[in-house]
């Protein structure tokens, strides 16, 4: 496939190991370490994969972000689900979701207990697993950014339009920009310019980013996930940071439109409102999730069965969030590879592939 | 779970629904969020849905510039000064 092989050229990325280089020892003249964050799990993925972060020269960080939605789903959601499920309604997620810990348990363990499970590829399979089973309730996990809010929301608009009435939503949407927002505000985060996600900004567009950029005067890169993609976004940082002016920069335009994609826009529009979300690690990041219209309420499955989400207790000992913060490195984790593993992860950041922790596990030894 | 990758549409079924084909396998696609959607085209597919088109005169002139790096890399390394990194 050309348009994944073309973009993984060895010789190329080897051209522009150099340029970064040179580019980094104007900033080491300027005694300048700069830190970089990759805000999306997609990614981090792929910088653990190719071995990114070692050919980086060393005043030059890559700091993983909060750009993983299974990692910042609350313990408190978790716990929701499962007791949902233990309540004997048939559970629908994606596959991450199943080992994510919450309070103690995971979803894994109410399934090997009896709970209904249903792993879904796409979330429309939720909507078959419905009709099959009329007498039973079908809750999905509406969980994810900007790319995934899209393909859920068409579920809830395919239910209404069936008139389905045993299929609702647990939604914990989360939006990035406000995300960014909070990072860059936060005094104990330091991040010199994002790396932005890649098909995030598919669905928001590019222009999405022009008021933080504006702001705060942050360089900002919208870079594809293959490895020449990436190492152009971090040439294009150090670019930027050189001439000291910050600006948003599309280097993936061959998806990522200026408008975004507007039927998709037009949907989660339609159907979706504004909402506080809760952030595992972070905290409450204000108007940075959304959540079902009221027209819509009859599939939410948190007003449907009174399902409060508050008060998770996850393991203390984890420091996921001061890894999606960037504060920490995974490996700098007490319990990284040791209590904490793929097979039997601690936190969330372990659990999906997209976690700093998983990547920095599968990748790093 | 974010994974999301470009494949060539090869069946339309309907205005929202057709078949995507990545490395000789073919999937399913919801292609609803997708305005137009035409046979041969490149789609970006993120569990089961098509998000956005791939423009392919955009990609193809990121891959020509990544080309022209890769060639540039080669003569620096073996050009006739000798000099390379
Ligand atoms: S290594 Fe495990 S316990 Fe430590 S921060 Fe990562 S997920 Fe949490």
């Amino acid at each position: 496939m050309k348009y994944i092989d073309g973009f993984r050229d060895p010789d190329a990325a080897r051209y522009l190991k150099r340029e970064i280089g040179a580019l980094a020892k104007r900033l080491a003249a300027a005694e300048r370490t700069v830190r970089l964050m990759e805000v999306c799990g997609s990614h981090t993925m792929a910088i653990a994969r190719y071995g990114i972060r070692q050919v980086l020269p060393e005043n030059v960080r890559l700091l993983s972000g909060p750009g993983c939605p299974v990692c910042v789903t609350d313990a408190a959601y978790i716990d929701a689900a499962i007791a949902l499920a233990e309540q004997g309604h048939t559970i629908a997620t994606f596959g991450d979701m199943l080992k994510v810990p919450g309070s103690g348990r995971t979803l894994a363990d109410a399934r090997s207990v009896g709970g209904r499970v249903k792993v879904c590829y796409s979330p429309m399979d939720a909507i078959g697993e419905a009709e099959e089973n009329p007498s039973r309730e079908v809750i999905f996990l509406a969980i994810g950014f900007e790319t995934t809010i899209p393909p859920v929301t068409a579920v809830v608009k395919a239910a209404n339009a069936k008139g389905l009435s045993n299929i609702s939503f647990l939604t914990a949407f989360k939006l990035v920009p406000p995300a960014l927002e909070a990072l860059t505000t936060d005094p104990e985060v330091k991040v010199d310019g994002f790396i932005c996600p890649a098909h995030v900004s598919a669905i928001i567009g590019s222009d999405a980013y022009v008021p933080f950029v504006e702001k705060h005067e942050v360089p900002c890169v919208i870079a594809g996930f293959e490895p020449l993609d990436i190492l152009m976004g971090i040439k294009g940082l150090l670019e930027q940071l050189l001439s000291g002016e910050p600006e948003l920069v599309n280097q993936y335009s061959r998806v990522v439109k200026k408008e975004g994609n507007k039927a998709a826009l037009a949907l989660m529009d339609a159907h979706l409102e504004p909402a506080d979300a809760s952030w595992r690690g972070i905290g409450t990041i204000p108007s940075s999730g959304l959540k079902l219209r009221p027209q819509l309420r009859r599939y939410d499955a948190a007003e449907k069965f009174g399902v409060r989400l508050e008060g998770g207790t996850p393991d203390s000992r984890c420091r996921c969030g001061d890894v999606l913060k960037g504060k920490l490195l995974p490996p700098e984790c007490p319990l990284f590879g040791k209590a904490c593993n793929t097979l039997r992860p601690v936190g969330p950041c372990m659990v999906s592939a997209e976690g700093s922790c998983a990547a920095y596990y599968k990748y790093s030894r | 779970m974010c994974l999301a990758v470009p494949m060539k549409i090869v069946e339309l079924k309907n205005d929202s629904a057709g078949v995507c084909e990545l490395d000789g396998t073919r999937y399913d696609v919801d292609l609803s969020l997708i305005e137009t959607p035409s046979l041969q085209e490149y789609v970006i597919v993120h569990a089961g849905f098509a998000i956005e088109k791939l423009d392919e005169a955009e990609a193809s002139a990121r891959l020509e510039l990544f080309e022209g790096m890769a060639q540039a890399y080669r003569e620096d390394e073996t050009g006739p000064a000798g000099e390379g990194e």
